[in-house]
């Protein structure tokens, strides 16, 4: 070439878009004047045209997915928590099979042991607990596999399960009796409602808040 | 669009792995635009550029929400794109163009309704041949050109994307043009 480097580096000031007012307008004079800088010059930007054109291609419609199925599996944690916050109670359901199913039915079908929880003044005699008369039980009474005959006083709710509410004048209690409310849970269907609506509602704090969940987690997937 | 990506990577960066679907539709042509490029293969591109979301998934812990998403993104492409550049042999593209297939079943896209069966075919050898130049660009040449002129990006993202001075972007670019010139002044 016989034209100075300088032109050359004015033309891709000019390409950058970096040229000074001056540069460019002794670029434009020398290129009026030089064909051989012209020529250098339109070869460049025929170049860069010939680029440019094939710019503008798509990939695959499925790419995305691709991607998405080759990215290392979610933590168990957050993927659960997500199913958890849908499905709330079929969690809970899900939950109960797993932990329960074992220990609940066989203890439902064989566990014909009377238990009741613990307050002083409870008498046990044979399948039925009775609060005595003149007495006033203070908080929540749970029977299991027995009834309850009340001729005194429970001060809270009362729960019996696989078992009656015997009482001396009429099966609900009249009040003064038991101030809480009188459950009774005699088939298996509600036993299990009875779990899962406490299960619901604990489930969801268990798996967000406990790290030891993933076992358990990992087996419900 | 910055705004829902980087709403999108706080999602992420909380576990959840669908909000990543978002972004990588966002970016996917431009991402797989660059390796094509750069490798000059379609199918090894579309790889290439599928394992550049997923290292950009698995280090999202590492990116700065407060820059610029596709620079980091399109740093890992180029890099991931360099490193197989390197570590192949340098017959691989004229390889790659004989069996020629990859230029066929990209350039079948292009709307044609208007366009005649042998301006197609022309066009198709144009691309085919302007493929191919780019390709024969060294490596360090190549990545520039393909990001200004195809990415269509500012020198100063280049220069980040990179990872490198300015000065050495621009004199790339500047060698890279010449080059072009030379091999694309005849075509
Ligand atoms: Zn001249």
């Amino acid at each position: 070439m016989s034209c100075s480097e300088k032109y050359v580096a004015y033309m891709h000031e000019y390409l950058d878009e970096e040229i000074s007012t001056e540069h460019e307008k002794e670029l434009k004079e020398h290129l009026l004047k030089c064909p051989e800088c012209q020529k250098h010059f339109q070869e460049l930007e025929k170049s860069l045209a010939l680029v440019k054109s094939i710019a503008h291609v798509t990939t695959s419609d499925d790419f995305t997915l691709n991607v998405m199925n080759r990215l290392p599996k979610e933590k168990k944690k957050v993927g659960f928590q997500r199913w958890l916050r849908h499905h709330p109670l079929l969690t809970a359901a899900s939950l109960f099979l797993v932990l329960m199913v074992g220990s609940l039915f066989s203890s439902w079908n064989t566990g014909h042991n009377l238990s009741v929880s613990k307050q002083p003044n409870l008498i046990v005699k044979n399948d039925t607990v009775i609060v005595p008369e003149g007495e006033v039980v203070k908080g929540d009474v749970v029977v299991r596999n027995g009834s309850l005959r009340i001729d005194g006083q429970i001060d809270g709710n009362v729960t019996v399960i696989n078992g009656t509410v015997i009482n001396g004048e009429k099966y609900l209690a009249s009040a003064g009796d038991v101030t809480g409310e009188i459950e009774e849970i005699n088939v298996i269907f509600e036993w299990v409602w009875y779990h899962l609506k406490n299960m619901a509602k604990e489930a969801i704090n268990f798996f967000e808040e406990s790290e030891q969940s993933q076992g358990v987690t990992a087996f419900l997937w | 669009m910055d705004a829902i990506v980087k709403k999108r990577i706080k999602q992420v960066l909380k576990g959840d792995q669908n909000a990543y679907a978002e972004i990588v539709e966002i970016y996917k042509d431009k991402v797989f635009q660059l390796c094509f490029r750069m490798l000059g293969n379609r199918h090894e591109a579309e790889d290439m550029a599928q394992e550049a979301f997923i290292r950009a998934y698995v280090n999202i812990a590492s990116f700065n929400i407060d820059l610029k998403f596709s620079t980091w993104l399109y740093r890992i492409a180029t890099n991931l794109c360099i490193d197989r550049i390197r570590k192949k042999k340098p017959d691989f593209y004229l390889d790659a163009e004989v069996s020629g297939t990859d230029g066929l079943t990209m350039y079948s896209q292009v709307p044609s309704d208007s366009a005649l069966p042998e301006e197609e075919v022309e066009s198709i050898e144009l691309h085919e041949t302007i493929q191919r130049e780019i390709a024969k660009l060294p490596e360090k040449y190549r990545s520039v050109i393909v990001l200004k002129y195809i990415e269509e990006l500012s020198l100063n993202e280049i220069s980040k994307i990179l990872d490198m001075p300015l000065g050495t972007v621009k004199t790339r670019i500047h060698r890279g043009r010449e080059a072009l010139r030379h091999q694309l002044r005849n075509v």
